[in-house]
């Protein structure tokens, strides 16, 4: 009956041991324990399975970047000290993504220091470069293409961003890639190139007329800024759309594993089901669902009903207190567990073919490499 | 405005205040902002339109209706207001125009979404408004300060024009008495230091901050005394289960994890009592957040109120 015996399990160990496999992304929707997670793959690769590897972070709890000794952003790995690797002669690195600062160096990669410096003043790639709603994915990215292109891990393992969905972080590269290289943007800022000469001659009144209200609502100075930007970020607009291409294939090659991370909450078990609809579209290979925060009672035979009926009774007997306690609490968590496999069932019962793990709820955070050694040993299984 | 970290359940706490300030013949608007579909999936309802509907009847012959913003269609609607633009407007949404001109200026998205929630507050029919309250359910926390801090954010790119003089307008809404921005969390230490830094960084930007929100909240550890092995076996026979010794040692595990889980529950609590703020208490609900769930919060809600 419970609804994660009917997928078949998922193995990690042989995942993170698999030579193959260099890269291990895990996405899913925000509070369901995916930098953790993360982290504790990282931590199991290097440890149990000799592997050098490295995460990378997108917005660590504090105490967690505390247990992985980050702490700065300073956006490049650092060395994990304190961790047992004797034995396998792995190493465990981490990082913390800084988004300016890796837009900061794509643009320095790609441009000249002078045109680079006009570039950091302007406005608008400011704006852009802290706030826009799909840099961060972007960034991400771009992060993920640089480590792998350095070939310097035997594994990289991948948090994704907090995204307003889990979408987001497929769909903004190619959104803001297309925005970079856009034919829109090029047709909106033609009056501001050739000097407001050319707009009607090639295209419809409709867009005319939207440009001129752009203009209106938004301030010319804004379009000025924005011309500013783009004329310097012309020379860079092939590298940006190859970029992001490339790391889409590396994300579609068999060296990557993703990995859905959820709670069983309706929401997170949505997210992960429209994320395995998406993998698949995609042809990104998805190796399972790691299901977080999954309560499970040591006494299963005892149901809530009969817990609470047998607590009933032996209040109105009188004395007890302690076993009445115990057997209240017993009783919401069978509740709870029920709930939560009634939940998850809705994506196994979706995609019965991927393969899944169960981790029981932790009775604490965790702020520590013990704790992470703990959460990996429960998403292994061992 | 409903903030709070994703998965603490702000969606279903603004449904539930909704509700809950319907409750006795008023009227009030639960607003949705990011193309989430959160509280038709809540209510079970069809994809919300750009457009007001009747969500749910409330105690007592109240309503809530829904609204879901949508960033594109706001500014079509401005536009059209400002310009008349009619049938050309719908072509330039089949151009990607739209989508285009609210990606080159991210404020601008966030003006247009708050700005709809200004309109709707604001809105009367003769002498009595529209709607007796306008719940948003908001950004979560991480970028709650950035999406209500419109006029900064249009600033940068917009030093004049009408958004200018909109997000203003915004701004002066949010920012008074008739505005507030209630916080959602669990009692989990993520959570909570995302509420702690969220409300110093509303209160920062000069936002007032209603209520601290405790959502899927147990009540204070009762005794803090562990059951001692002995004792539980004689409970359970004299409750007539079994009373073995893996049972026994298997619940008292049990009862030992939820120990800590209740201790650090409580020290996470004292944090947020020393915000100094009002703060409510929502309880778990065993079954998850159904139409009797949503009651059950709101009346607790509108009884802190």
């Amino acid at each position: 009956m419970p609804s994660e015996d009917a997928a078949p399990p998922l193995d990690v160990d042989q995942i993170l041991a698999d030579p193959g496999v260099r890269i291990v992304v895990c996405c899913g929707a925000g509070g369901v324990g995916k930098t953790t997670t993360a982290a504790a793959l990282a931590l199991r690769a290097a440890e149990r399975h000799g592997r050098r590897t490295v995460v990378l972070t997108i917005d660590p709890a504090r105490r967690l970047a505390q247990s992985l000794g980050l702490t700065e952003l300073d956006n490049t790995p650092r060395q994990v000290k304190g961790i047992d690797v004797e034995a396998s002669g792995g190493e465990l690195h981490a990082m913390m993504l800084d988004m300016k600062r890796t837009f900061d160096d794509v643009v320095l990669q790609h441009t000249d220091p002078a045109k680079a410096a006009e570039i950091f003043a302007n406005p608008f790639y400011q704006a852009m470069s802290s706030t826009f709603a799909g840099t961060q994915e972007y960034m991400a990215m771009e992060k993920l293409g640089q480590l792998h292109a350095r070939g310097e891990w035997d594994l990289i393992v991948v948090d994704t961003p907090p995204s307003r969905s889990a979408l987001d972080f497929l769909d903004a590269p190619a959104r803001l890639s297309r925005f970079l290289d856009g034919r829109m943007l090029r047709l909106l800022l033609a009056p501001a190139r050739s000097g407001g000469r050319s707009m009607f001659s090639f295209v419809t009144a409709g867009f005319g007329m939207f440009s001129k209200a752009v203009q209106k609502v938004l301030g010319a100075q804004l379009l000025t800024d924005l011309s500013g930007f783009v004329a310097a970020l012309d020379s860079m607009f092939g590298g940006f759309r190859q970029r992001a291409e490339q790391t889409y294939r590396i994300l579609q090659a068999r060296e990557t594993a993703f990995l859905l991370v959820a709670a069983p909450e309706p929401d997170a078990v949505r997210e992960a089901a429209y994320f395995a609809g998406r993998l698949r579209e995609e042809h990104m290979p998805l190796a399972g669902l790691v299901l977080n925060r999954v309560h499970r009672p040591a006494v299963p035979e005892l149901s809530a009903a009969d817990s609470r009926a047998a607590a009933a009774r032996l209040e109105d007997a009188g004395g007890h207190e302690g076993t009445v306690e115990v057997l209240r609490a017993h009783a919401a968590l069978a509740q709870q567990a029920v709930r939560e496999q009634r939940v998850a069932a809705r994506f196994t019962e979706a995609f019965p073919a991927v393969p899944t793990v169960s981790v029981t709820a932790q009775p604490a955070d965790v702020h520590d490499v013990d704790g992470l050694r703990t959460i990996g040993e429960a998403i292994s299984q061992r | 405005m409903v903030t709070g970290k994703g998965g603490t359940g702000k969606t279903s706490v603004a449904a539930a205040l909704a509700l809950g300030l319907a409750a006795g013949g008023r009227r009030t608007l639960l607003v949705e902002v990011e193309g989430r579909q959160g509280i038709a999936q809540l209510f079970g309802t069809d994809p919300l339109p750009y457009e007001e509907r009747h969500l749910t009847d409330a105690r007592d012959g109240g309503e809530v209706r829904a609204l879901a913003v949508d960033a594109e269609e706001a500014l079509l609607e401005y536009l059209d207001m400002f310009y008349k633009l009619g049938a050309a407007g719908r072509a330039l949404r089949k151009f990607g125009a739209i989508d285009f001109a609210t990606t080159i200026a991210p404020g601008l998205r966030d003006v247009l979404l708050t700005g709809k929630v200004k309109e709707a507050t604001t809105r009367t029919n003769g002498q009595r408004r529209a709607y007796d309250a306008v719940v948003l359910d908001a950004p979560p926390t991480g970028r709650i300060g950035r999406f209500l801090n419109v006029t900064a954010e249009t600033a940068r790119l917009a030093k004049v024009g009408p958004i200018k003089t909109q997000s203003e307008g915004v701004a002066v809404l949010l920012r008074s008495p008739m505005a507030a921005v209630h916080v959602v969390t669990l009692l989990e230490e993520m959570p909570v230091q995302e509420t702690v830094d969220a409300i110093a960084e509303l209160t920062q930007l000069g936002f007032p901050v209603g209520r601290v929100i405790v959502n899927g909240a147990r009540p204070p550890v009762p005794t803090g005394r562990a059951v001692s092995s002995a004792e539980l076996k004689r409970g359970l026979a004299a409750a007539g289960l079994p009373a073995d010794a893996r049972t026994v040692a298997a619940l008292a595990g049990e009862a030992r994890d939820q120990q800590v889980r209740r201790e650090l529950e409580d020290s996470l609590r004292g944090d947020l009592v020393e915000l100094g703020l009002p703060l409510t208490e929502l309880p778990l609900l065993p079954d998850g957040v159904d139409r009797a769930g949503l009651e059950t919060l709101a009346e607790a809600l509108v009884r802190a109120d």
